[in-house]
């Protein structure tokens, strides 16, 4: 029974119809995170591409683990971090280890966070996606045994915190609509 | 379904996040004691999506071909007068590259030159980029009949690209030569000095490993050697440039960063002609290429 159907209260009879419209939008945060994921990986001809698939993945884990952690629980995060180490070519259990790490701080500072606004949300992201392009850095470059070159990890954290925003509005925009309608 | 208490249930959703970091772990070492795990997983999944990607590229070709014809009426009068003093010098390179032909020809035939024979290719569309942050390559989307195989050679319409890693049903992977494990024995074109170039990443791979006294020179071209049997001789790789720290480093003469279309040629084992012979400036006849086959000596 999905979440949405756990709270007290008059609803509509969980006909198929409904049951398919709350399983769509129970799985939008997962779904729309994928989706971006694969997008990010067409060849776009932009310089430093490559930094923008573990950019949004990292963005939208953070966005759905701060405002709706029941939609995206660590089991679904693990398997992102899965996709996200065979997309962008990291060595095994680099991108779910990070990307549990970020879902782990989100869920625990969330309620002191997520209500004080964009601002301060933005804010606490910033050491957020620096600690996560270092620890990626640090764990690739351990498991391929070679000293690489600091500047992609730097550049990945500086393309994440600068995504941040262009992301979490439309983001917010679809989760005041799609996921959590009754709150409007 | 079990039932079970609220505080089992928390407890249990509790651990979740440590057990899974934990698997993250394990995963890790996975990975590391079976590779060809990640390559078979990997080959699979952009086999999967290799026909969306596809399906993506014509439109995303249109969007971008529309863009650079704005670029191009906007810049058309420079690219003219540009274009027409590059036209002149061409035409003189040309009755060069002419003459030096038909000396060439001529040359060949009173030596009872053995042509070598002219490898296949196949053209390929590149569709995604295989390499991440830390690595260099391009997922290529070739037909599901492919004959493809490991080690075959890529090259783009100005020159190498690089070689062929791993195969799939329908995708094959190209390890560009800027990649951290490029490793490439190169000879420079006027000295024929052996060299390796090796891959870190940026832009220009670095030259290292050449013969004494001599030295890369500013400008001068690179072509790959027949060593080990990896490279037929004589494609062409790029230019010397040196950093600005005094390394040598190699401009590379394909595009690198705005790759499209890919040929990926066949050699085989003995094939060691490359398919655009280059036009050697000096017109000394060059080394002799080394023999299929057998691993080559080093020729200075």
């Amino acid at each position: 029974m999905a979440w949405i159907d756990r709270r007290p209260g008059v609803r509509p009879r969980p006909s198929l119809g409904r049951r398919l419209d709350v399983a769509a939008r129970v799985s939008f945060p997962a779904g729309i995170t994928v989706v971006l994921m694969l997008l990010m990986e067409v060849p776009l001809g932009i310089t430093g591409q490559s930094a923008l698939l573990p950019a949004v993945t990292l963005c939208c884990v953070w966005f759905w683990s701060l405002v709706q952690p029941q939609y995206l629980p660590p089991l679904v995060v693990f398997f992102i971090g899965l996709l996200l180490d065979l997309l962008a070519y990291f060595p095994f259990g680099v991108g779910t280890l990070t990307l549990l790490c970020c879902h782990g701080i989100a869920v625990a500072v969330r309620r002191s966070i997520v209500l004080r606004g964009f601002g301060v949300i933005w804010l606490c992201f910033i050491p957020i996606a620096l600690a996560a392009a270092l620890l990626m850095w640090l764990l690739v470059a351990l498991l391929m045994f070679r000293l690489l070159s600091p500047a992609p990890a730097l550049f990945q954290a500086v393309v994440t915190i600068v995504l941040y925003p262009a992301l979490a509005v439309p983001l917010g925009a679809a989760q005041r609509s799609i996921t959590s309608p009754e709150r409007v | 379904m079990i039932r079970l208490s609220i505080q089992a249930r928390q407890a249990l959703a509790r651990l979740t996040l440590p057990v899974l970091i934990l698997a993250s772990f394990g995963l890790m070492l996975l990975g590391k004691a079976d590779t060809l795990l990640a390559e078979k997983l990997r080959s699979s999944l952009a086999d999967g999506l290799a026909p969306i990607y596809r399906a993506l590229a014509d439109p995303l070709d249109h969007a971008r071909a529309t863009w650079n014809d704005m670029i191009d009426l906007w810049t058309m009068r420079e690219d003219n007068a540009r274009l027409r003093a590059e036209n002149d010098q061409l035409r003189r390179w040309q009755s060069i590259a002419l003459a030096l032909d038909a000396e060439n020809q001529r040359l060949k035939a009173s030596l009872h030159w053995i042509p070598d024979p002219t490898a296949s290719y196949i053209t390929a569309r590149v569709v995604a980029d295989a390499g991440g942050q830390y690595a260099k390559a391009v997922l290529l989307s070739v037909g599901p009949n492919h004959n493809i195989r490991k080690g075959e050679i890529a090259l783009d319409d100005r020159g190498l690209v690089g070689r062929v890693t791993e195969v799939g049903a329908r995708t094959a992977r190209v390890l560009l030569l800027t990649d951290l494990n490029s490793r490439i024995p190169v000879i420079m074109e006027t000295s024929r000095a052996h060299a390796i170039l090796i891959g870190t990443n940026n832009i220009r791979p670095r030259l290292v490993y050449w013969a004494e006294g001599a030295t890369p020179k500013e400008g001068e071209r690179i072509v790959t050697s027949a060593e080990a049997n990896a490279f037929p001789a004589n494609l062409p790789v790029g230019t010397v440039h040196y950093a600005a720290n005094g390394v040598p480093e190699v401009e590379p003469a394909a595009q690198l960063n705005k790759l499209e279309i890919v040929r990926i040629f066949d050699y085989g084992q003995n094939g060691l002609n490359g398919p655009e012979p280059i036009a050697s400036a000096d017109a000394k006849p060059s080394a002799p290429r080394p023999a299929p086959l057998h691993i080559t000596p080093a020729t200075h």
